[in-house]
């Protein structure tokens, strides 16, 4: 066996005899097994809430930053002299980058899903639509509704994307509160463990008194007891991890950007994410024995 | 090697060793004497940091043992070897493991032809693989003993180490010691039995320490 590999073949392998001076504890293993999938789980749920919301966020705001509607309502003959009307008004426009009557096949292809494919649309009488997409600054909504009603009555503005606003604040405080349970979830695990690691001290004071006699250094005690822990952490996350994983693959999902209890989950990369918490839970299990074991360690001379 | 310089110690209770200065030279051979309950084991315990005294001082390689860090008596514990009275092994692992603790334990490899050959001088091979509880008290006397001499210490501190045994395995044990001592190791051994401590005198220099009234005295040729 070549050298420079042993400290990494000993870091996996771990001290067989290290893990045995601490006797076995079964039913303290399973419950930190247990805790430790438990938050795991709930890690994996407020974490795929955060990136939903934050990926709704993201939508809605990029929509409400750019566009809005106006509806034109007017008998088929004035219809095309009262859009030009309205897109001459929006010419003049202060905030506004560009306006755009859309399409027939456009209007269709809109109204298709309620209305089935073979809609005549030269028969009834469909509304026009503008698609008005605003600069950064924006509009005056109100100043060009007040114009758009004096000069041109069958229109209609509709920023529809305004009442938006509060939605994305709240998807935003949603985020936010996802990464506040998440943090919240490793502070109770690192204190839960805390307690399980200083009940096993306890309940080992005798090992602990017998390794101090015969010279074993406070590290090496504490080592025992700290992997031991951080083994059923990461063990018990990664189940946890992987069950809260399952759970999300199997929500319904639908491509439909909009709702967003479909919409909670991961997409493509973000899969990868949830991976990251059976390391972390280990990470926290390690420095919270650690520090109880070595707390413990200092106060018994 | 280890010095005591007016040392005196207490439970908080009355005194129970009072001014006690003694000097245990690299090499020497003590015998520890004294009635039960006079403060042996006490001794014993300050020796190796376990106590430490409610005046004077113990210094180890001219160390206050109180001035060490916790990793400084880690280390020192492993160049002291201790039959504790009570033993005080592991009682979850098996004999042969708990005698090879003090190796594995700091990190030394063990060898299990070294680990056979202690084992079957104290006359513990075929109950390598029992745990501590299922021992007779002799033969958790010699465990504690194989434990203490593992490491090949430089002192050897043995609190009653033949107490339950018979007469021909406390030869046994004592010759252990004595061949130790004369591979240059200290060697401070506390019992009542003057069997015990006529043989060894008979085979190497031997001082006998006597605890009476709360005090420590070099025992004369009564012994
Ligand atoms: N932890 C303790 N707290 C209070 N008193 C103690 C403690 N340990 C020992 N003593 C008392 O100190 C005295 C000396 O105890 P020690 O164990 O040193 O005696 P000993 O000489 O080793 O006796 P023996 O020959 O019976 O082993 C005894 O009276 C004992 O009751
Ligand atoms: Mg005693």
């Amino acid at each position: 066996m070549t050298r420079p590999l042993r400290p990494l073949i000993d870091l996996l392998a771990g001290d067989r005899t290290a893990d045995r001076i601490v006797p076995p504890s079964g039913f303290t293993a399973r419950l930190t097994s247990f805790t430790a999938g438990a938050m795991a789980f709930l890690v994996v749920f407020a974490l795929a809430l955060s990136v939903a919301a934050g990926r709704m966020a993201e939508r809605w705001s990029d929509a409400l930053a750019q566009t809005a509607t106006i509806r034109i309502s007017a008998p088929a003959a004035q219809m095309q002299a009262q859009t030009d009307k309205v897109l001459a008004i929006l010419k003049e426009t202060p905030g506004v980058a560009a306006a755009r009557a859309l399409s027939d096949d456009e209007q269709k292809k809109l109204l298709e899903p309620w209305f089935g494919p073979d809609l005549p649309l030269d028969a009834l009488p469909v509304p026009r639509l503008i698609d008005v997409r605003e600069t950064a600054t924006g509009f005056d909504a109100d100043g060009l509704k007040n114009r758009l009603a004096a000069e041109v009555p069958g229109a209609v503005l509709d920023d529809h994307t305004r009442w938006r606003r509060p939605l994305v604040a709240a998807a935003d405080r949603l985020r936010l509160l996802g990464l506040m349970s998440i943090l919240l979830i490793g502070g109770a695990t690192a204190a839960m463990i805390t307690l399980a690691a200083n009940a096993a001290l306890a309940a080992n004071a005798q090992v602990i008194r017998v390794l101090r006699l015969i010279g074993s250094r406070d590290s090496y005690i504490a080592r025992a007891f700290v992997r031991r822990f951080t083994l059923r952490a990461l063990s018990g996350a990664a189940a946890g991890t992987l069950a809260g994983m399952g759970a999300i693959a199997l929500m319904p999902a639908t491509d439909q950007a909009g709702s967003f209890l479909t919409g909670l989950g991961f997409q493509g990369l973000g899969w990868l994410l949830p991976l990251l918490v059976p390391p972390a839970a280990a990470l926290v299990s390690f420095a919270a024995t650690r520090g109880a074991a070595l707390a413990t360690l200092r106060r018994l001379t | 090697m280890i010095d005591f310089q007016n040392v005196a110690y207490n439970y908080g209770g009355g005194e129970l060793l009072t001014d006690i200065s003694l000097r245990l030279p690299p090499g020497s051979f003590h015998f520890l004497t004294g009635p039960s309950g006079a403060g042996k084991s006490t001794f014993l315990k300050l020796c190796y940091g376990e106590l430490h005294p409610t005046a004077g001082r113990v210094t180890v390689d001219a160390r206050d043992l109180r001035s060490l860090t916790r990793d400084q008596v880690a280390a020192l514990r492993c160049r002291i070897g201790v039959v504790h009275q009570d033993c005080q092994f592991l009682d979850h692992l098996p004999v042969a493991e708990n005698i090879a603790l003090p190796l594995t334990a700091t990190g030394h490899p063990v060898d299990p032809a070294d680990l056979s050959a202690l084992m079957g001088w104290v006359g513990l091979m075929p109950l390598a693989q029992h745990r501590p509880p299922q021992l007779s008290g002799g033969e958790r006397q010699r465990a504690a003993l194989a434990r203490a001499v593992i490491m090949s210490p430089d002192v050897i501190l043995a609190d009653e180490p033949t107490g339950n045994l018979d007469w021909d395995m406390s030869l046994r044990l004592l010759t252990l010691l004595i061949e130790l001592n004369k591979m240059g190791k200290t060697v401070l051994i506390a019992t009542h039995d003057l069997n015990l401590i006529r043989s060894a005198k008979s085979q190497v220099p031997v001082r006998v320490l006597r605890i009476r009234d709360r005090r420590l005295q070099l025992a004369g040729s009564d012994l």
